[in-house]
């Protein structure tokens, strides 16, 4: 359908979208984002808003792990320190919330750049291991600090306002999530057309060669640090104006893990792949739910045996994907599209 | 300072460490032979300690023969586990390996809960539990005797590995293939085979630990936060040093029990990761690891 579609200035083929079709589909789905909330049931408008925290947080861990090379397994911890920042800014000073939720990213940002200081001297799994510690030392703090983060109890927050208007509810969040999310997400997707992004994608694919070339080694991995961090913390300081409570067991390992599944089954090192990775792995337990739901009548303790199967089935969606499909979800829809321009014809 | 209480807890340490050590072999062989960093090592030793339980109270065998039964299994599951994960990913990067054990570690949690349900349970008593007094210059010290004997029975499995990696063919062939891949194949090794037994024998060493610290402190699904340890053991030993292990197995066991009777419990783990931001910041080889020399 798209057959014949040429392209003739750098620019044009350096765009974003490409084509009026695609700004097309862009405008319907962003109609059908917009409308959902006015038609749509609460609980999809609450998946959905959920669905953009984990997309921002996804998105933050494709541009360390899929574009820099940087396996992080630290990345909820990073969450955790912006949801904090937000819900102590929030609770006990009450600045308006744009602030705290900036200041949620510059902090997580902060303590990114602290964790990847090893960066300079460890790579690979030993600097996943730096960041398995960092979330370890992270959770320690949350736990101990108890004069600012409230302890094993944690913090509760009152809903952020805007304009006078108290933001309590997922229907009245969605308004600010998803705007949120879309521009985190455009800017994550431009980032990768500029000097500092190559610079990433260069470290990523061979760095004796990259610092070869002119790239500073440790400048530019200790920034791809703070920009992913950055993404965290501002998923987190969502993340706690969506729940209203903060708590040190918040922000287990476990969720470093899906985190890290999110872009796999996604698609490291691309945009749409940790979108869609996202999407999938927050709906996967969503779907679990319902079938353990339709079980629930023949097997009596069907509910009880929702966490294990979630586990189970996020371990065989990473091994899964990474050995059939190493490049993810959006290969599948690479595929997919290209099957598409050349219909009715095959490759 | 009370000098009595002090040697207590060291030994307690010690014998803790053996154990650490046990299940930082078996990270240590896999490592060695393919390059692979198991990150399921504790899900792996977890899974190990509910097949016991499987044998030992599900289907009620004597502990002669459920221990020896779990550590078969072990083997199965690691050869298992080597061809139809880490097979296929032979050749790719070692990142996308990684979080293939990853997932493992996450599939196992999953799966044992699902058989065994999360709750926390008690192995059936196998080690001798006569209490255990070692004079000293300051007195008779207490022994936790499931803690010795467990420790002794690590120590006595870390000593047959380690000989069989000196003088056992199959030994030196892992080793061949952990200095050079290309001439191990050169020279007649079948080198996949000993990846699978490389596998097969580090998924039985971490069966063994599993064993013994469910036979100490009970069995759970949340053990594998065990493997949060071993991993900083094995760096802190160096990856492909199975001395390494030995030594940062008892050091951390060591430095765990300090920390947990005189600054508290919740700082074992927080003394533990301390260790090991300073050991990647200074010798990130560990103190017996291969120095690959790279300046980056």
């Amino acid at each position: 359908m798209r057959i014949g579609h040429a392209k003739e200035s750098y620019a044009a083929d350096e765009a974003l979208l490409d084509s009026p079709f695609q700004w097309t589909m862009l405008a319907l789905m962003i109609a059908g984002l917009a409308a959902l909330p006015l038609f749509g049931d609460p609980y999809w408008v609450y998946l959905v808003c959920l669905i953009a925290i984990h997309v921002i947080g996804a998105t933050g861990l494709n541009i360390l792990t899929g574009f820099t090379g940087l396996v992080s397994l630290g990345h909820a911890a990073f969450l955790g320190v912006g949801a904090y920042t937000v819900a102590v800014l929030e609770a006990r000073i009450g600045t308006p919330f744009p602030v705290n939720l900036l200041a949620g990213g510059l902090a997580a940002a902060a303590v990114g750049l602290v964790v990847g200081l090893p960066s300079l001297r460890v790579k690979g799994l030993y600097l996943a291991i730096a960041t398995i510690a960092a979330s370890v030392i992270l959770h320690f703090v949350f736990l101990h600090w108890a004069s600012l983060t409230g302890g094993p109890a944690g913090l509760s927050l009152p809903p952020a306002t805007l304009f006078g208007v108290a933001l309590d509810t997922p229907f009245a969040l969605y308004w600010l999530i998803l705007p949120v999310a879309g521009v985190m997400v455009l800017g994550a997707a431009n980032l990768f057309r500029t000097r500092v992004g190559r610079a990433f994608i260069a470290i990523r694919d061979r760095d004796i060669s990259a610092e070869l070339i002119g790239i500073p080694l440790l400048k530019t991995k200790l920034m791809s640090f703070g920009i992913s961090s950055f993404y965290a913390g501002v998923a987190g300081g969502l993340w706690a104006y969506f729940f209203r409570v903060v708590t040190p067991e918040s922000f287990p390992l476990i969720m470093s893990i899906f985190f890290l599944a999110a872009i796999i089954v996604g698609g490291l090192g691309s945009i749409l792949g940790g979108v869609l990775g996202a999407v999938f792995m927050t709906l996967v337990p969503e779907a679990l739910k319902l079938g353990v739901g339709l079980l629930s009548g023949v097997l009596p303790d069907a509910v009880a045996i929702l966490a294990p199967v979630r586990t189970v089935v996020f371990g065989a969606l990473i091994i899964g994907f990474l050995i059939f499909e190493p490049l993810g979800l959006a290969e599948i829809w690479r595929r997919f599209r290209r099957l598409q321009h050349l219909w009715p014809f095959r490759t | 300072m009370d000098w009595l209480f002090l040697f207590e807890v060291a030994i307690a340490g010690l014998g803790a460490g053996g154990l650490y050590a046990l299940a930082a072999v078996g990270f240590v062989v896999v490592y060695k032979a393919t390059r692979v960093v198991n990150m399921a090592i504790g899900e792996i030793l977890m899974l190990g300690a509910f097949v016991f339980f499987g044998f030992a109270s599900g289907l009620g065998w004597p502990p002669w023969a459920a221990v020896p039964a779990a550590l078969v299994v072990g083997g199965l599951f690691g050869g298992v586990v080597e061809r139809t994960m880490i097979r296929p990913m032979l050749g790719e990067s070692p990142i996308a390996v990684f979080m293939i054990t990853v997932g493992l570690g996450s599939l196992l949690v999953g799966l044992v809960e699902l058989v065994w349900s999360p709750e926390p349970r008690r192995l059936p008593a196998f080690l001798p539990d006569a209490p255990i007094f070692l004079p000293t210059p300051w007195g008779e010290a207490y022994v936790s005797p499931k803690t010795a004997y467990a420790s002794a029975a690590a120590l006595v499995l870390i000593t047959g590995f380690m000989l069989a990696f000196r003088y056992w063919r199959g030994g030196v062939a892992l080793r061949a293939t952990a200095t050079d891949r290309g001439a191990a194949y050169t020279v007649g090794i079948n080198v996949p085979l000993v990846f699978a037994t490389a596998w097969i024998a580090g998924s039985v060493a971490a069966f063994g630990a599993g064993v013994l610290l469910g036979a100490i402190g009970g069995i759970s699904s949340t053990m594998g936060v065990f493997g949060l340890s071993v991993l900083v053991v094995v760096i802190v030993g160096g990856l492909d040093s199975l001395l390494g292990a030995l030594v940062a197995g008892l050091l951390i066991g060591l430095l765990e029990a300090l920390a947990g009777t005189f600054l508290g419990g919740e700082y074992k783990l927080l003394v533990t990761f301390g260790l090991l931001v300073v050991v990647l910041l200074i010798r990130p080889y560990g103190l017996f690891g291969t120095r690959e020399i790279e300046r980056l």
